[in-house]
């Protein structure tokens, strides 16, 4: 079973679509960077993978059944590009946050020491146990991509999808942050990324997908980085499809 | 009283049981009286303002806490103005069929209706939500101004005390329909408090989390049309958005995590109503006005307070860690 399977997917907000035939699928324990150039239908594809928009056609499944009634939401974790620190002056600590990965364990239930265990472990994980008690938006960027790690481990997710997690996080902490996407991954921990840095992908994930409106190229790093796909994706040049010549 | 009658009906407390609860707060309130020399507390209007307001202080920031930090300070302003049209609604029909209803009820019912419609109109239209606000807001004020024109007889004459507020309005009927309120709220609040702080935090992985979003805000909608109506009483119907938001901000400055903000703005919701009210009857000034003004200074005093403790809070964090050295602010 696939824990990812997009077949066909079209979707736009308007007529013209943003995605358009893209048919993917991502087995458990696989590391998939998706890379590709801005407006290319990257975020829009994870939203489609997460069930947040159901596709104009073709169909999107999600640890097999279809994406937007999903149900067993605990075994997917979501990391979004770090806008927290911005948009929220929420008075909220970082113990907080990452108790709601239990949240959907619990449903209307009440939160155990049993979810507490489980938050304080996966703050362990990430290395950030030291800051439970601080205010998230007093975090650093790198700091708090970790925290929402760790809400994803708490939930005991799968599978990981992190939709460009490094933007506005400083080079350093990058490192460290794709090191621990890396260690997550070894321990089984299926990771689908979209990056905008083709660099770390290449370094760090096992399969590439780069993505402009449909597919261009679906393989291993090694490969993609011999191919021609990232010109043809990112550059103008004209390419042949078929006998029909696309600009 | 229809209102005093439906409300413990849905709650399931019958009426009579209500106002020998009322009874009992009376006698405490008396006995305090004779102890301490309150004058005050002698009077039968206070001790029912005494209980609306602790009431009031409780749900209000309840509600609030859920409302500031997603940016919709602004949602009881316009519940507000809905409320006073369904006040007007109240008393036209009363004025024109010669019924008893009490102007309460119908602010509920219409305060509900608008603010599903806040809810609506900025789903539909795909609007920013403070423009659905000002709309619902703009319309319900003309409602009642038109309303209260059509009969302008004994009508004006009644309005005032719900715009303004009045300690001495608050009858036994109005504090049962409050009790009722506050019942609904702090059960709806503690039955969903995970999902509402999940949603309040961040709507798109709570959306990932499986979470019914636009319920979740409906319902937050619907809560705050009730804390409207229950404090419009006390507080009149401008000055009751204050109540969501003042203690809430003045927790913010003062309080690390959510849990100890939602408790810190309710302690400091019920300190700014109980001097409030207790300012209003020596000094003979209108509550609603007090209780505000009361509820500022605090909030002006928590800001101090959190300048002056936020800062080793960011001084021991900084360098305990090699990230946090390379801290990217």
């Amino acid at each position: 079973m696939s824990l990812v399977e997009l077949e066909g997917v079209s979707f736009g907000y308007t007529a013209t679509p943003v995605v358009r035939d893209v048919s993917l699928a991502v087995e458990s324990g696989e590391y998939v960077g998706i890379v590709g150039p801005n407006g290319s239908g990257k975020s829009t594809l994870l939203r489609i993978v997460l069930g947040l928009h159901e596709p104009d056609s073709g169909s999107a499944r999600l640890f097999d059944s279809p994406a937007g009634a999903f149900a067993e939401r605990e075994r997917v974790g979501y990391v979004a590009q770090d806008v927290t620190g911005n948009a929220t002056k929420m008075p909220i600590t970082v113990a907080e946050v990452v108790l709601m990965g239990r949240f959907p364990h619990a449903g209307f239930g009440r939160i155990g020491p049993e979810d507490r265990e489980k938050a304080r472990d996966a703050l362990e994980t990430v290395g950030i146990d030291r800051l439970a008690d601080r205010r998230i938006t007093k975090l650093s960027g790198g700091q708090r991509q970790r925290a929402y790690i760790a809400r994803a481990l708490a939930g005991e997710a799968d599978l990981l999808v992190l939709d460009e997690p490094t933007v506005g996080v400083d080079a350093e902490s990058v490192d460290a942050f794709f090191g621990l996407l890396d260690g997550l991954n070894r321990e089984g921990m299926t990771v689908l990324l979209v990056e905008h840095d083709i660099g770390a992908v290449l370094d760090h994930a096992g399969r590439v997908v780069c993505l402009n409106r449909e597919v261009y190229f679906d393989g291993p790093p090694t490969e993609f980085a011999d191919s021609d796909a990232l010109d043809r994706a990112y550059g103008t040049t004209v390419r042949r499809d078929g006998d029909v010549t696309v600009a | 009283m229809i209102g005093g009658r439906l409300v413990p009906a849905v709650v399931g407390l019958p009426d009579d049981a209500l106002m020998w609860l009322l009874d009992r707060w009376s006698d405490l309130l008396l006995a305090v009286a004779d102890g301490s020399g309150l004058v005050m507390l002698e009077y039968g209007f206070m001790h029912r303002a005494f209980l609306v307001g602790i009431l009031i202080a409780v749900m209000a920031p309840l509600i609030g806490t859920f409302l500031v930090h997603r940016q919709l300070a602004l949602i009881g302003d316009a519940l507000a103005h809905t409320a006073f049209a369904g006040v007007a609604v109240g008393l036209f029909v009363n004025a024109t069929l010669g019924t008893g209803i009490s102007p309460y009820l119908t602010a509920v019912v219409v305060a509900m209706i608008a603010a599903l419609a806040i809810e609506l109109i900025s789903e539909v239209t795909d609007a920013y939500n403070d423009v659905s606000m000002a709309i619902v807001l703009s319309t319900g004020f003309a409602l009642g101004a038109v309303l209260i024109s059509l009969d302008s007889g004994g009508l004006a004459v009644g309005v005032n005390q719900y715009l303004f507020g009045n300690l001495s309005t608050v009858t036994n009927e109005n504090t049962v329909l409050l009790v009722g309120l506050f019942s609904v709220i702090t059960l709806v609040v503690g039955a969903t408090y995970k999902q509402l702080l999940y949603v309040t935090f961040d709507e798109t992985a709570a959306r990932v989390a499986g979470i019914d979003v636009r319920w979740y805000n409906r319902i937050v909608a619907m809560l705050t049309a009730m804390v409207v109506v229950g404090a419009m009483q006390i507080m009149g119907v401008i000055l009751v958005a204050a109540m969501l938001v003042v203690p809430v901000a003045g927790a913010a400055q003062v309080a690390r995590s959510f849990r100890e903000a939602l408790l810190a703005s309710v302690v400091l919701a019920e300190l700014a109503v109980l001097v409030g009210i207790t300012l209003s009857f020596y000094y003979e000034t209108t509550a609603g006005g007090t209780i505000v003004l009361v509820a500022v200074g605090i909030y002006v005093g928590a800001v101090l307070l959190g300048k002056l403790g936020s800062d080793p809070d960011a001084v021991a964090g900084a360098g305990s860690t090699s990230e946090g050295r390379s801290a990217d602010r």
